[in-house]
């Protein structure tokens, strides 16, 4: 079973229709690259996975269980989608640290809130909380940052930051991670890095829906690979195949004006 | 009239601007921020009665707010409401909590949307995102704008004044009737030196928040 599918979910700006009708499933273990260039929905769609957007129409899956359905008011309670939006983690293309906490308090932070929740956090907070901060350490360290936990985030390079936001998505145990352009912010020599430990959570069979405009990268990384366009996936296959040898003429033009530059 | 008699009796009426002033402070702060909500809110007929409320508040001398809050319940209502003191400390309340609830505004409205999308997904609530992400970066963008106004408050609590509240420059024209004028002058020194007080604050907090960006 797909531990995602997205069926035919919508969503539009006033008149602005940016996704229509978009339709995919992701197995657990899978990396999935979306491709495309700006303003063909790639972020909206990511947007939407983590409830950022509002989609008009559509649903989605989680496990086979429906998470939200466009037409059932009953999968869209606010206080539920808190909760829902925890399938998903997003790593944003700005990082987003939370620039008052140092490298180790970004990435516990939110896991300390929400064990608040848990029933027996009075009792065992100290417990939970050591817990915690063994995790978050444990991710920092995944991410080559052991040596930087006591930093704030101005005092990172960009590649440092993203690579803590990762560990902070990470720390949160999604089923889902998602990339929204994680080295357009990048100065060129500071994006391999990155990429690095994207390719090392790859590897672990870490399930992830990576949004790039770096297509080597797609191509080593990612088990398949989507084109959108105009708010529909064209084409989607292997990645040798959309990105060497695509079959429709939207995919050929955008890789032929990506190659250009 | 010698110099330490007058010098305790100015400090003994500057207590009454310091009251204000810290009154002010400490229920203007929370009531703008509140008030802030209001005018921030989606629900449009909040939003629009607080903005109105807020224009009018510092559309109008607060000297006459002063007057206003005192003699207005009385001749509304008839007998005496409120004391001397507490209606000036009501209207200066009402009133710094008005500008106060602008630069909450801006502050908070300066904070990029990723900060609170990024508590979003990692499941936090709006109290949260607010308390544990937003406020701490909100306060240290807001300490220079509230810095003037905190200093704006310390000299306009003679304004309480006006409904024969004795505060220090009331104090002073009192020697001034009976014929010394140089304490009128001398009342300087205590604004000077409270402002010189609230500067080196201002700055030891900038400072204090300066760790992070």
């Amino acid at each position: 079973m797909s531990v995602l599918e997205v069926k035919n979910l919508k969503k539009s700006f006033g008149s602005l229709e940016v996704l229509k009708d978009i339709d995919f499933s992701l197995e657990k273990g899978e990396t999935i690259a979306i491709i495309g260039s700006s303003g063909s929905g790639k972020t909206t769609l990511l947007r939407c996975l983590n409830f950022l957007e509002r989609p008009n129409g559509g649903r989605l899956l989680v496990d086979g269980k429906v998470i939200f359905d466009a037409d059932d008011p009953r999968t869209q309670k606010e206080n539920e989608i808190r909760k829902k939006r925890l399938h998903f983690g997003l790593v944003f293309q700005s990082f987003n640290l939370f620039p008052q906490y140092t490298v180790l308090q970004n990435v516990r932070l939110a896991s300390e809130l929400l064990a608040r929740e848990r029933g027996d956090y009075r009792r065992n907070k100290r417990k939970i909380l050591a817990q915690i901060d063994v995790e978050a350490r444990k991710n920092l360290e995944q991410m080559g940052l052991t040596d930087k936990i006591d930093y704030y985030p101005h005092q990172l390079s960009g590649g440092q930051q993203q690579r803590v936001a990762i560990a902070r998505a990470l720390a949160m145990q999604p089923d889902i991670l998602c990339f929204d352009e994680p080295t357009s912010a990048l100065d060129p020599e500071l994006t391999g890095e990155v990429l690095k430990v994207i390719k090392g959570l790859a590897e672990k069979r870490t399930t992830m829906v990576i949004v790039t405009h770096e297509m080597a990268f797609a191509r080593d990384v990612a088990d398949r690979v989507i084109f959108m366009d105009g708010g529909v996936i064209v084409e989607q296959g292997d990645p040798e195949q959309v990105l060497g040898n695509p079959k429709e003429e939207r995919t050929k033009q955008f890789l032929a004006r990506y190659y250009e530059q | 009239m010698s110099f330490s008699v007058v010098t305790s009796q100015l400090l003994h009426s500057f207590l009454i601007n310091c009251e204000i002033f810290a009154v002010t402070l400490v229920l203007g702060l929370p009531l703008g921020l509140i008030i802030s909500f209001g005018s921030m809110s989606s629900f449009r007929p909040l939003s629009w009665l607080t903005k109105t409320f807020v224009w009018i508040i510092r559309g109008s001398p607060l000297m006459l707010q002063v007057i206003i809050v005192f003699y207005g319940p009385g001749l509304i209502w008839g007998g005496q409401a409120v004391g001397r003191l507490d209606a000036a400390i009501i209207a200066f309340v009402i009133n710094y909590a008005c500008y106060f609830s602008e630069i909450f505004r801006g502050g908070i409205g300066s904070i990029p949307a990723g900060q609170q999308e990024a508590g979003q997904v990692l499941g936090m609530t709006k109290s949260q995102i607010f308390f544990k992400v937003t406020l701490l970066q909100v306060i240290k963008r807001i300490v220079p704008p509230m810095g003037n106004e905190v200093m704006t408050l310390i000299k306009d609590t003679s304004l309480a004044n006006i409904i024969a509240n004795k505060e220090i420059i009331m104090m002073a024209k009192d020697f001034t009737a009976m014929g010394i004028i140089w304490p009128l002058f001398y009342t300087l020194v205590f604004f000077l030196v409270a402002c010189g007080l609230l500067t080196l604050l201002l700055g030891w907090f900038e400072k204090k928040l300066s760790y992070f960006r």
